[in-house]
Protein backbone atom coordinates (compact mmCIF):
# COMPACT_ATOMS: atom_id res chain seq x y z
CA UNK A 1 0.00 0.00 0.00
CA UNK A 2 2.74 2.41 1.01
CA UNK A 3 4.68 1.78 -2.18
CA UNK A 4 1.58 2.23 -4.22
CA UNK A 5 0.95 5.65 -2.67
CA UNK A 6 4.51 6.67 -3.36
CA UNK A 7 4.17 5.64 -6.98
CA UNK A 8 0.91 7.56 -7.29
CA UNK A 9 2.57 10.62 -5.79
CA UNK A 10 5.42 10.41 -8.26
CA UNK A 11 3.04 9.95 -11.18
CA UNK A 12 1.00 12.96 -10.10
CA UNK A 13 4.09 15.14 -9.88
CA UNK A 14 5.43 13.90 -13.22
CA UNK A 15 2.11 14.62 -14.87
CA UNK A 16 2.00 18.07 -13.32
CA UNK A 17 5.52 18.87 -14.48
CA UNK A 18 4.94 17.49 -17.97
CA UNK A 19 1.86 19.62 -18.56
CA UNK A 20 3.52 22.63 -16.98
CA UNK A 21 6.45 22.25 -19.34
CA UNK A 22 4.20 21.67 -22.34
CA UNK A 23 2.11 24.78 -21.73
CA UNK A 24 5.10 27.00 -20.99
CA UNK A 25 6.93 26.00 -24.15
CA UNK A 26 3.80 26.14 -26.28
CA UNK A 27 3.75 22.40 -26.98
CA UNK A 28 0.07 22.56 -26.12
CA UNK A 29 -1.43 25.38 -28.21
CA UNK A 30 -3.71 27.88 -26.40
CA UNK A 31 -6.87 26.39 -27.89
CA UNK A 32 -6.17 23.05 -26.28
CA UNK A 33 -5.19 24.74 -23.07
CA UNK A 34 -8.73 26.06 -22.72
CA UNK A 35 -9.95 22.49 -22.75
CA UNK A 36 -7.39 21.53 -20.17
CA UNK A 37 -8.80 24.16 -17.81
CA UNK A 38 -12.36 23.15 -18.62
CA UNK A 39 -11.47 19.57 -17.78
CA UNK A 40 -10.19 20.58 -14.35
CA UNK A 41 -13.24 22.71 -13.63
CA UNK A 42 -15.60 20.01 -14.88
CA UNK A 43 -13.87 17.38 -12.77
CA UNK A 44 -14.42 19.50 -9.66
CA UNK A 45 -18.06 20.15 -10.58
CA UNK A 46 -18.78 16.50 -11.36
CA UNK A 47 -17.04 15.00 -8.33
CA UNK A 48 -18.72 17.46 -5.97
CA UNK A 49 -22.14 16.81 -7.51
CA UNK A 50 -21.54 13.08 -7.26
CA UNK A 51 -21.24 13.44 -3.49
CA UNK A 52 -24.77 14.86 -3.42
CA UNK A 53 -26.50 12.85 -6.15
CA UNK A 54 -24.42 9.68 -6.30
CA UNK A 55 -23.39 9.00 -2.73
CA UNK A 56 -26.14 10.66 -0.71
CA UNK A 57 -28.84 9.99 -3.30
CA UNK A 58 -30.32 13.48 -3.32
CA UNK A 59 -31.22 14.58 -6.84
CA UNK A 60 -30.24 18.25 -6.65
CA UNK A 61 -30.09 20.46 -9.73
CA UNK A 62 -28.89 23.77 -8.34
CA UNK A 63 -25.18 23.19 -8.81
CA UNK A 64 -24.70 26.09 -11.25
CA UNK A 65 -26.12 28.46 -8.63
CA UNK A 66 -23.36 27.56 -6.17
CA UNK A 67 -20.80 27.87 -8.92
CA UNK A 68 -22.09 31.40 -9.52
CA UNK A 69 -21.78 32.25 -5.84
CA UNK A 70 -18.15 31.07 -5.79
CA UNK A 71 -17.37 32.93 -9.01
CA UNK A 72 -18.94 36.25 -8.02
CA UNK A 73 -17.67 36.37 -4.45
CA UNK A 74 -14.11 35.54 -5.52
CA UNK A 75 -14.18 38.15 -8.30
CA UNK A 76 -15.48 40.82 -5.91
CA UNK A 77 -12.59 40.00 -3.59
CA UNK A 78 -9.86 40.10 -6.23
CA UNK A 79 -11.17 42.95 -8.37
CA UNK A 80 -13.01 45.26 -5.99
CA UNK A 81 -11.27 44.58 -2.72
CA UNK A 82 -7.80 43.75 -3.97
CA UNK A 83 -7.42 40.54 -2.02
CA UNK A 84 -5.02 37.72 -3.00
CA UNK A 85 -6.30 34.97 -5.27
CA UNK A 86 -6.09 32.09 -2.80
CA UNK A 87 -8.11 33.99 -0.21
CA UNK A 88 -10.66 34.92 -2.87
CA UNK A 89 -11.12 31.32 -4.00
CA UNK A 90 -11.56 30.06 -0.44
CA UNK A 91 -13.97 32.89 0.40
CA UNK A 92 -16.00 32.11 -2.71
CA UNK A 93 -16.14 28.45 -1.69
CA UNK A 94 -17.06 29.33 1.90
CA UNK A 95 -19.88 31.57 0.65
CA UNK A 96 -21.17 28.75 -1.55
CA UNK A 97 -21.00 26.44 1.49
CA UNK A 98 -23.15 28.83 3.56
CA UNK A 99 -25.66 29.30 0.75
CA UNK A 100 -25.67 25.50 0.48
CA UNK A 101 -26.73 25.19 4.12
CA UNK A 102 -29.39 27.88 3.71
CA UNK A 103 -30.89 26.24 0.64
CA UNK A 104 -30.31 22.69 1.82
CA UNK A 105 -32.14 23.00 5.12
CA UNK A 106 -35.58 23.70 3.64
CA UNK A 107 -35.27 21.80 0.34
CA UNK A 108 -33.71 18.54 1.54
CA UNK A 109 -36.94 17.71 3.34
CA UNK A 110 -38.21 16.95 -0.14
CA UNK A 111 -37.46 13.79 -2.04
CA UNK A 112 -36.81 12.79 -5.63
CA UNK A 113 -38.48 14.92 -8.30
CA UNK A 114 -39.70 17.46 -5.76
CA UNK A 115 -36.18 18.08 -4.53
CA UNK A 116 -34.95 18.35 -8.12
CA UNK A 117 -37.48 21.03 -8.94
CA UNK A 118 -36.96 22.98 -5.70
CA UNK A 119 -33.16 23.05 -6.12
CA UNK A 120 -33.53 23.94 -9.79
CA UNK A 121 -35.68 26.86 -8.69
CA UNK A 122 -33.16 27.99 -6.11
CA UNK A 123 -30.38 27.88 -8.70
CA UNK A 124 -32.42 30.17 -10.94
CA UNK A 125 -33.20 32.51 -8.04
CA UNK A 126 -29.48 33.01 -7.45
CA UNK A 127 -29.08 33.87 -11.12
CA UNK A 128 -32.01 36.30 -11.12
CA UNK A 129 -30.67 38.00 -8.00
CA UNK A 130 -27.32 38.54 -9.73
CA UNK A 131 -29.15 39.92 -12.76
CA UNK A 132 -30.48 42.69 -10.56
CA UNK A 133 -27.47 43.64 -8.50
CA UNK A 134 -25.77 46.61 -10.15
CA UNK A 135 -22.69 46.23 -7.97
CA UNK A 136 -21.77 43.11 -9.94
CA UNK A 137 -22.84 44.52 -13.31
CA UNK A 138 -26.37 43.12 -13.49
CA UNK A 139 -27.11 41.04 -16.56
CA UNK A 140 -24.00 42.34 -18.32
CA UNK A 141 -21.85 40.72 -15.66
CA UNK A 142 -18.26 41.55 -14.86
CA UNK A 143 -15.53 41.61 -17.44
CA UNK A 144 -11.85 42.30 -17.36
CA UNK A 145 -11.29 39.72 -14.62
CA UNK A 146 -7.56 39.18 -14.15
CA UNK A 147 -6.35 35.80 -15.38
CA UNK A 148 -5.14 34.43 -12.08
CA UNK A 149 -6.07 30.78 -12.57
CA UNK A 150 -2.96 29.02 -13.80
CA UNK A 151 -2.13 25.39 -14.27
CA UNK A 152 -0.68 25.08 -10.78
CA UNK A 153 -3.79 26.39 -9.01
CA UNK A 154 -6.05 24.34 -11.22
CA UNK A 155 -4.08 21.19 -10.53
CA UNK A 156 -3.90 21.78 -6.80
CA UNK A 157 -7.61 22.49 -6.42
CA UNK A 158 -8.66 19.58 -8.63
CA UNK A 159 -6.52 17.17 -6.63
CA UNK A 160 -7.68 18.68 -3.36
CA UNK A 161 -11.33 18.22 -4.32
CA UNK A 162 -10.82 14.59 -5.23
CA UNK A 163 -8.70 13.92 -2.16
CA UNK A 164 -11.10 15.52 0.34
CA UNK A 165 -14.26 14.01 -1.15
CA UNK A 166 -12.61 10.60 -1.40
CA UNK A 167 -11.58 10.83 2.25
CA UNK A 168 -15.07 11.90 3.23
CA UNK A 169 -16.76 9.08 1.36
CA UNK A 170 -14.45 6.41 2.79
CA UNK A 171 -15.28 7.16 6.41
CA UNK A 172 -18.08 6.68 8.89
CA UNK A 173 -19.49 10.03 7.74
CA UNK A 174 -19.46 8.94 4.13
CA UNK A 175 -21.07 5.62 5.03
CA UNK A 176 -23.76 7.57 6.85
CA UNK A 177 -24.47 9.42 3.59
CA UNK A 178 -24.59 6.18 1.62
CA UNK A 179 -26.93 4.64 4.19
CA UNK A 180 -29.29 7.57 3.63
CA UNK A 181 -29.24 6.79 -0.08
CA UNK A 182 -29.77 3.06 0.42
CA UNK A 183 -32.55 3.20 2.98
CA UNK A 184 -33.42 6.40 4.73
CA UNK A 185 -35.76 4.88 7.33
CA UNK A 186 -33.25 2.22 8.31
CA UNK A 187 -30.49 4.84 8.49
CA UNK A 188 -32.57 6.99 10.81
CA UNK A 189 -33.43 4.06 13.09
CA UNK A 190 -29.78 3.00 13.21
CA UNK A 191 -28.90 6.33 14.78
CA UNK A 192 -28.00 8.42 11.72
CA UNK A 193 -29.16 12.03 11.80
CA UNK A 194 -30.27 11.94 8.18
CA UNK A 195 -31.09 15.65 7.89
CA UNK A 196 -27.61 16.57 9.12
CA UNK A 197 -25.89 14.29 6.63
CA UNK A 198 -28.02 15.36 3.71
CA UNK A 199 -27.31 19.03 4.40
CA UNK A 200 -23.64 18.29 5.07
CA UNK A 201 -23.14 16.47 1.76
CA UNK A 202 -25.09 19.17 -0.03
CA UNK A 203 -23.04 22.03 1.38
CA UNK A 204 -19.69 20.25 0.95
CA UNK A 205 -20.67 19.75 -2.69
CA UNK A 206 -21.55 23.47 -2.87
CA UNK A 207 -18.19 24.38 -1.33
CA UNK A 208 -16.19 22.59 -4.01
CA UNK A 209 -18.26 23.74 -6.96
CA UNK A 210 -17.77 27.23 -5.50
CA UNK A 211 -14.04 26.66 -6.02
CA UNK A 212 -14.78 25.58 -9.59
CA UNK A 213 -16.69 28.84 -10.10
CA UNK A 214 -13.82 30.93 -8.79
CA UNK A 215 -11.31 29.13 -11.03
CA UNK A 216 -13.65 29.54 -13.98
CA UNK A 217 -14.11 33.28 -13.42
CA UNK A 218 -10.38 33.91 -13.16
CA UNK A 219 -9.63 32.09 -16.37
CA UNK A 220 -12.35 33.18 -18.76
CA UNK A 221 -12.12 36.95 -18.25
CA UNK A 222 -15.89 37.45 -18.15
CA UNK A 223 -18.74 36.18 -15.98
CA UNK A 224 -22.42 36.84 -16.46
CA UNK A 225 -25.44 35.43 -14.67
CA UNK A 226 -26.29 33.69 -17.95
CA UNK A 227 -23.03 31.73 -17.70
CA UNK A 228 -24.48 29.86 -14.73
CA UNK A 229 -27.81 28.80 -16.19
CA UNK A 230 -29.32 25.46 -15.26
CA UNK A 231 -27.67 24.00 -18.36
CA UNK A 232 -24.43 24.05 -16.35
CA UNK A 233 -26.11 22.01 -13.63
CA UNK A 234 -27.31 19.54 -16.24
CA UNK A 235 -23.84 19.29 -17.76
CA UNK A 236 -22.48 18.28 -14.37
CA UNK A 237 -25.34 15.83 -13.86
CA UNK A 238 -24.67 14.26 -17.26
CA UNK A 239 -21.05 13.68 -16.24
CA UNK A 240 -22.07 12.16 -12.90
CA UNK A 241 -24.59 9.77 -14.44
CA UNK A 242 -22.30 8.95 -17.33
CA UNK A 243 -19.40 8.19 -14.98
CA UNK A 244 -21.51 6.23 -12.52
CA UNK A 245 -23.54 7.38 -9.54
CA UNK A 246 -21.30 6.79 -6.55
CA UNK A 247 -17.95 6.50 -8.33
CA UNK A 248 -15.43 9.31 -7.91
CA UNK A 249 -13.10 7.98 -10.55
CA UNK A 250 -16.10 7.53 -12.83
CA UNK A 251 -16.92 11.23 -12.48
CA UNK A 252 -13.33 12.16 -13.24
CA UNK A 253 -13.20 10.03 -16.36
CA UNK A 254 -16.61 11.26 -17.48
CA UNK A 255 -15.67 14.91 -16.96
CA UNK A 256 -12.56 14.42 -19.08
CA UNK A 257 -14.43 12.46 -21.73
CA UNK A 258 -17.33 14.89 -22.01
CA UNK A 259 -15.01 17.90 -22.23
CA UNK A 260 -12.97 16.08 -24.83
CA UNK A 261 -16.09 15.13 -26.78
CA UNK A 262 -17.31 18.72 -26.80
CA UNK A 263 -13.98 19.96 -28.05
CA UNK A 264 -13.61 17.27 -30.70
CA UNK A 265 -17.09 17.87 -32.06
CA UNK A 266 -16.67 21.60 -32.41
CA UNK A 267 -16.01 21.31 -36.16
CA UNK A 268 -19.38 19.76 -36.77
CA UNK A 269 -21.18 23.07 -36.25
CA UNK A 270 -24.85 22.72 -35.43
CA UNK A 271 -24.67 18.96 -35.76
CA UNK A 272 -22.47 18.96 -32.67
CA UNK A 273 -25.27 18.83 -30.13
CA UNK A 274 -27.06 16.10 -32.09
CA UNK A 275 -23.96 13.91 -32.15
CA UNK A 276 -23.24 14.66 -28.50
CA UNK A 277 -26.77 13.71 -27.49
CA UNK A 278 -26.66 10.57 -29.61
CA UNK A 279 -23.39 9.48 -28.04
CA UNK A 280 -24.89 9.93 -24.58
CA UNK A 281 -27.98 7.95 -25.53
CA UNK A 282 -25.85 5.14 -26.91
CA UNK A 283 -23.69 5.06 -23.79
CA UNK A 284 -26.74 4.98 -21.54
CA UNK A 285 -28.35 2.20 -23.55
CA UNK A 286 -25.28 0.00 -23.31
CA UNK A 287 -24.13 1.00 -19.83
CA UNK A 288 -27.11 2.27 -17.87
CA UNK A 289 -25.14 2.11 -14.62
CA UNK A 290 -22.58 4.52 -16.07
CA UNK A 291 -18.98 3.82 -16.98
CA UNK A 292 -17.93 2.67 -13.53
CA UNK A 293 -21.19 1.90 -11.75
CA UNK A 294 -20.44 2.35 -8.07
CA UNK A 295 -16.94 0.88 -8.46
CA UNK A 296 -13.70 2.81 -8.39
CA UNK A 297 -10.83 2.58 -10.79
CA UNK A 298 -8.03 1.17 -8.72
CA UNK A 299 -4.32 1.05 -9.23
CA UNK A 300 -4.43 -2.57 -10.29
CA UNK A 301 -7.14 -1.99 -12.84
CA UNK A 302 -5.25 0.97 -14.18
CA UNK A 303 -2.31 -1.22 -14.99
CA UNK A 304 -4.52 -3.94 -16.40
CA UNK A 305 -6.20 -1.60 -18.85
CA UNK A 306 -5.01 1.47 -20.67
CA UNK A 307 -6.03 4.87 -19.39
CA UNK A 308 -4.57 7.92 -21.01
CA UNK A 309 -3.97 11.31 -19.52
CA UNK A 310 -3.31 12.66 -16.09
CA UNK A 311 -6.84 12.43 -14.90
CA UNK A 312 -6.41 8.70 -14.82
CA UNK A 313 -3.42 9.12 -12.58
CA UNK A 314 -5.54 11.24 -10.32
CA UNK A 315 -7.91 8.32 -10.10
CA UNK A 316 -5.32 6.23 -8.34
CA UNK A 317 -5.96 8.29 -5.28
CA UNK A 318 -8.89 6.04 -4.61
CA UNK A 319 -6.91 2.87 -4.66
CA UNK A 320 -5.51 2.82 -1.16
CA UNK B 1 -38.15 0.38 31.57
CA UNK B 2 -40.43 1.12 28.63
CA UNK B 3 -44.03 2.11 29.10
CA UNK B 4 -46.78 3.43 26.90
CA UNK B 5 -49.85 5.19 28.24
CA UNK B 6 -53.05 5.34 26.21
CA UNK B 7 -50.94 5.35 23.05
CA UNK B 8 -53.07 6.09 19.99
CA UNK B 9 -52.31 6.47 16.31
CA UNK B 10 -55.04 7.36 13.87
CA UNK B 11 -54.67 7.46 10.10
CA UNK B 12 -57.56 9.66 9.05
CA UNK B 13 -60.58 8.11 10.71
CA UNK B 14 -58.96 4.74 11.27
CA UNK B 15 -57.33 4.12 14.61
CA UNK B 16 -54.48 1.73 13.81
CA UNK B 17 -53.55 1.66 17.47
CA UNK B 18 -55.82 2.88 20.20
CA UNK B 19 -55.30 3.36 23.93
CA UNK B 20 -52.40 0.98 24.10
CA UNK B 21 -50.92 0.42 27.55
CA UNK B 22 -47.75 -1.57 27.25
CA UNK B 23 -45.06 -2.22 29.78
CA UNK B 24 -41.62 -3.74 29.41
CA UNK B 25 -39.58 -4.49 32.51
CA UNK B 26 -35.83 -4.81 32.50
CA UNK B 27 -34.61 -8.09 31.05
CA UNK B 28 -37.98 -9.32 29.92
CA UNK B 29 -38.80 -11.03 26.67
CA UNK B 30 -42.28 -9.97 25.64
CA UNK B 31 -44.27 -11.00 22.60
CA UNK B 32 -46.69 -8.88 20.62
CA UNK B 33 -49.06 -10.98 18.54
CA UNK B 34 -52.27 -10.52 16.65
CA UNK B 35 -53.92 -11.18 13.28
CA UNK B 36 -52.76 -9.42 10.13
CA UNK B 37 -53.48 -5.71 10.19
CA UNK B 38 -53.88 -5.61 13.96
CA UNK B 39 -51.45 -2.71 14.27
CA UNK B 40 -48.35 -4.49 15.55
CA UNK B 41 -45.86 -2.88 13.21
CA UNK B 42 -47.53 0.48 13.81
CA UNK B 43 -46.70 0.04 17.49
CA UNK B 44 -43.04 -0.48 16.55
CA UNK B 45 -43.08 2.58 14.32
CA UNK B 46 -44.51 4.62 17.18
CA UNK B 47 -41.97 3.35 19.68
CA UNK B 48 -39.02 4.08 17.39
CA UNK B 49 -40.24 7.54 16.43
CA UNK B 50 -41.03 6.87 12.78
CA UNK B 51 -44.66 7.81 13.46
CA UNK B 52 -45.78 10.56 15.76
CA UNK B 53 -48.56 9.35 18.06
CA UNK B 54 -51.95 11.04 17.78
CA UNK B 55 -52.32 10.79 21.53
CA UNK B 56 -50.67 9.20 24.53
CA UNK B 57 -47.23 8.87 26.03
CA UNK B 58 -44.17 6.71 25.48
CA UNK B 59 -41.86 6.64 28.47
CA UNK B 60 -38.36 5.22 28.20
CA UNK B 61 -36.48 4.96 31.49
CA UNK B 62 -38.62 7.61 33.11
CA UNK B 63 -38.48 10.10 30.25
CA UNK B 64 -40.99 10.80 27.53
CA UNK B 65 -39.68 10.14 24.03
CA UNK B 66 -42.71 11.36 22.12
CA UNK B 67 -41.66 13.77 19.38
CA UNK B 68 -38.05 12.63 19.42
CA UNK B 69 -36.48 11.73 16.09
CA UNK B 70 -35.70 8.05 15.43
CA UNK B 71 -31.94 8.63 15.65
CA UNK B 72 -32.37 10.31 19.04
CA UNK B 73 -34.41 7.38 20.29
CA UNK B 74 -31.71 4.98 19.05
CA UNK B 75 -29.19 6.95 21.09
CA UNK B 76 -31.38 6.40 24.15
CA UNK B 77 -31.05 2.68 23.76
CA UNK B 78 -33.66 1.33 21.39
CA UNK B 79 -32.90 -0.60 18.21
CA UNK B 80 -35.07 -2.60 15.88
CA UNK B 81 -35.29 -4.87 12.88
CA UNK B 82 -37.85 -4.64 10.10
CA UNK B 83 -40.55 -6.97 8.89
CA UNK B 84 -39.57 -6.32 5.28
CA UNK B 85 -35.79 -6.41 5.54
CA UNK B 86 -34.19 -2.98 5.27
CA UNK B 87 -30.47 -3.42 4.89
CA UNK B 88 -28.12 -0.97 3.21
CA UNK B 89 -28.04 -3.01 0.04
CA UNK B 90 -25.11 -1.48 -1.78
CA UNK B 91 -22.80 -1.66 1.23
CA UNK B 92 -20.81 -4.63 2.44
CA UNK B 93 -21.98 -6.77 5.35
CA UNK B 94 -19.25 -5.23 7.49
CA UNK B 95 -20.19 -1.64 6.61
CA UNK B 96 -23.83 -2.35 7.42
CA UNK B 97 -22.82 -3.22 10.95
CA UNK B 98 -20.37 -0.34 11.22
CA UNK B 99 -23.06 2.21 10.38
CA UNK B 100 -25.03 1.23 13.45
CA UNK B 101 -22.03 2.06 15.62
CA UNK B 102 -21.77 5.52 14.08
CA UNK B 103 -23.78 7.28 16.76
CA UNK B 104 -21.60 6.08 19.65
CA UNK B 105 -18.19 5.57 18.03
CA UNK B 106 -17.92 8.29 15.41
CA UNK B 107 -14.79 10.39 15.02
CA UNK B 108 -14.58 14.01 13.98
CA UNK B 109 -15.02 15.38 10.48
CA UNK B 110 -11.63 17.17 10.33
CA UNK B 111 -9.79 13.99 11.26
CA UNK B 112 -11.75 12.23 8.51
CA UNK B 113 -10.83 14.75 5.81
CA UNK B 114 -7.19 15.05 6.83
CA UNK B 115 -6.76 11.40 7.78
CA UNK B 116 -5.49 12.14 11.27
CA UNK B 117 -4.62 9.43 13.73
CA UNK B 118 -8.06 9.44 15.35
CA UNK B 119 -9.53 8.47 11.98
CA UNK B 120 -7.44 5.32 11.79
CA UNK B 121 -8.06 4.49 15.44
CA UNK B 122 -11.79 5.06 15.09
CA UNK B 123 -12.03 2.94 11.95
CA UNK B 124 -9.99 0.16 13.52
CA UNK B 125 -12.15 0.11 16.61
CA UNK B 126 -15.39 0.11 14.62
CA UNK B 127 -14.15 -2.69 12.38
CA UNK B 128 -12.99 -4.84 15.30
CA UNK B 129 -16.27 -4.44 17.17
CA UNK B 130 -18.25 -5.19 14.03
CA UNK B 131 -16.25 -8.32 13.25
CA UNK B 132 -16.63 -9.48 16.82
CA UNK B 133 -20.39 -9.25 16.46
CA UNK B 134 -20.37 -10.91 13.04
CA UNK B 135 -18.35 -13.79 14.45
CA UNK B 136 -20.98 -14.45 17.08
CA UNK B 137 -23.55 -14.86 14.35
CA UNK B 138 -21.31 -16.79 11.96
CA UNK B 139 -21.37 -14.05 9.40
CA UNK B 140 -17.74 -12.99 9.64
CA UNK B 141 -16.64 -14.98 6.62
CA UNK B 142 -19.11 -12.98 4.53
CA UNK B 143 -18.08 -9.58 5.80
CA UNK B 144 -16.93 -8.28 2.42
CA UNK B 145 -19.95 -9.44 0.49
CA UNK B 146 -22.60 -7.00 -0.58
CA UNK B 147 -25.52 -7.13 1.85
CA UNK B 148 -28.10 -7.65 -0.88
CA UNK B 149 -26.28 -10.74 -2.14
CA UNK B 150 -26.80 -12.69 1.10
CA UNK B 151 -29.43 -15.40 1.23
CA UNK B 152 -32.67 -14.44 2.93
CA UNK B 153 -32.02 -16.08 6.29
CA UNK B 154 -28.62 -14.48 6.59
CA UNK B 155 -30.05 -11.08 5.71
CA UNK B 156 -32.43 -11.49 8.64
CA UNK B 157 -29.54 -12.41 10.91
CA UNK B 158 -27.50 -9.47 9.64
CA UNK B 159 -30.34 -7.14 10.55
CA UNK B 160 -30.20 -8.43 14.11
CA UNK B 161 -26.42 -7.99 14.21
CA UNK B 162 -26.79 -4.46 12.90
CA UNK B 163 -29.39 -3.63 15.54
CA UNK B 164 -27.08 -5.00 18.24
CA UNK B 165 -24.21 -2.84 16.99
CA UNK B 166 -26.31 0.18 17.91
CA UNK B 167 -25.83 -0.87 21.57
CA UNK B 168 -29.49 -1.08 22.50
CA UNK B 169 -30.98 -1.72 25.91
CA UNK B 170 -34.27 -2.59 24.30
CA UNK B 171 -34.40 -4.60 21.10
CA UNK B 172 -37.52 -4.65 18.95
CA UNK B 173 -37.75 -7.60 16.57
CA UNK B 174 -40.39 -7.40 13.84
CA UNK B 175 -41.21 -10.93 12.71
CA UNK B 176 -37.69 -12.32 12.89
CA UNK B 177 -38.84 -15.80 11.87
CA UNK B 178 -40.82 -14.71 8.81
CA UNK B 179 -40.00 -16.97 5.89
CA UNK B 180 -37.99 -19.43 7.95
CA UNK B 181 -38.57 -23.17 8.11
CA UNK B 182 -39.20 -24.88 11.49
CA UNK B 183 -35.55 -25.83 11.90
CA UNK B 184 -34.33 -22.30 11.24
CA UNK B 185 -36.97 -20.98 13.60
CA UNK B 186 -35.65 -23.26 16.30
CA UNK B 187 -32.12 -21.97 15.78
CA UNK B 188 -33.46 -18.46 15.90
CA UNK B 189 -35.15 -19.10 19.25
CA UNK B 190 -31.89 -20.25 20.73
CA UNK B 191 -30.17 -17.22 19.25
CA UNK B 192 -32.64 -14.76 20.74
CA UNK B 193 -32.29 -16.33 24.16
CA UNK B 194 -28.54 -16.20 23.83
CA UNK B 195 -28.31 -12.54 22.87
CA UNK B 196 -30.72 -11.56 25.61
CA UNK B 197 -28.37 -12.92 28.23
CA UNK B 198 -25.16 -11.90 26.53
CA UNK B 199 -26.17 -8.30 25.91
CA UNK B 200 -28.41 -7.84 28.95
CA UNK B 201 -31.32 -6.95 26.70
CA UNK B 202 -35.00 -6.35 27.06
CA UNK B 203 -36.75 -7.70 23.98
CA UNK B 204 -40.12 -6.99 22.43
CA UNK B 205 -40.96 -9.27 19.57
CA UNK B 206 -43.66 -9.41 16.94
CA UNK B 207 -44.22 -12.86 15.59
CA UNK B 208 -46.71 -15.02 13.76
CA UNK B 209 -44.95 -18.26 14.48
CA UNK B 210 -46.77 -19.43 17.60
CA UNK B 211 -44.22 -22.09 18.49
CA UNK B 212 -41.60 -19.37 18.74
CA UNK B 213 -43.74 -16.94 20.70
CA UNK B 214 -45.09 -19.51 23.10
CA UNK B 215 -41.68 -21.10 23.44
CA UNK B 216 -39.61 -18.14 24.55
CA UNK B 217 -41.81 -15.21 25.57
CA UNK B 218 -42.49 -14.62 29.24
CA UNK B 219 -45.46 -12.38 28.63
CA UNK B 220 -47.60 -11.80 25.60
CA UNK B 221 -49.80 -8.96 24.45
CA UNK B 222 -52.47 -9.79 21.91
CA UNK B 223 -53.55 -7.00 19.61
CA UNK B 224 -56.65 -6.91 17.44
CA UNK B 225 -57.94 -3.90 15.54
CA UNK B 226 -55.43 -1.73 17.36
CA UNK B 227 -56.58 -2.72 20.85
CA UNK B 228 -55.09 -5.05 23.40
CA UNK B 229 -57.59 -7.89 23.73
CA UNK B 230 -55.52 -10.05 26.04
CA UNK B 231 -52.31 -10.01 27.96
CA UNK B 232 -50.61 -12.58 30.14
CA UNK B 233 -48.32 -15.59 30.20
CA UNK B 234 -48.24 -17.97 27.22
CA UNK B 235 -50.43 -20.45 29.17
CA UNK B 236 -53.07 -17.83 29.86
CA UNK B 237 -53.06 -16.63 26.25
CA UNK B 238 -53.43 -20.13 24.85
CA UNK B 239 -56.68 -20.62 26.72
CA UNK B 240 -58.06 -17.12 26.30
CA UNK B 241 -61.40 -17.20 24.55
CA UNK B 242 -61.11 -13.77 22.94
CA UNK B 243 -57.75 -14.64 21.46
CA UNK B 244 -59.08 -17.81 19.91
CA UNK B 245 -62.00 -15.87 18.50
CA UNK B 246 -59.75 -13.20 17.05
CA UNK B 247 -57.60 -15.77 15.32
CA UNK B 248 -60.15 -18.32 14.24
CA UNK B 249 -63.37 -16.34 14.14
CA UNK B 250 -66.39 -16.62 16.39
CA UNK B 251 -67.90 -20.01 17.05
CA UNK B 252 -64.61 -21.78 16.58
Amino acid sequence: MKRENLLIGILLIVFYAAVFFATETGLIPPYYQVNLYLMGINIIAAVSLNLIVGFTGQLALGHAGFMAVGAYISVILTMKLGQPFLLAVLAGAAAAFLVGILIGLPTLRLKGDYLAIATLGFGEIIRRLLDNIDYVGGAAGINGIPKLTNWTWLYIFTLLTIFIIKNFVNSTHGRACISVRDNEIAAETMGINTTYYKVLAFSIGAFFVGIAGALYAHYFFLIQPATFSFMKSFDALVMVVFGGLGSITGSVIAAVAVTFMNAALINFGTLRMVIYALLLVIIMVFRPQGLMGTKELTFKRLFGGKERGGSANVNDKTSD
Amino acid sequence: MLMTKRLTKAFGGLAAVSNLDLELRHGELVGLIGPNGAGKTTVFNLLTGIYLPTEGEIILEGESIVGKKPYQITARGMARTFQNIRLFDSLSVLDNVKIASHWHSSYSLPSTLLRLRSYYQGEKQMTEKAIELLEMFNLDDKKDEQASSLPYGEQRRLEIVRALAAKPKILLLDEPAAGMNPLETKDLMALIEKIRELFDLTILLIEHDMSLVMGICERIYVLDYGKVIAHGTPEEIKNNKRVIEAYLGEGA
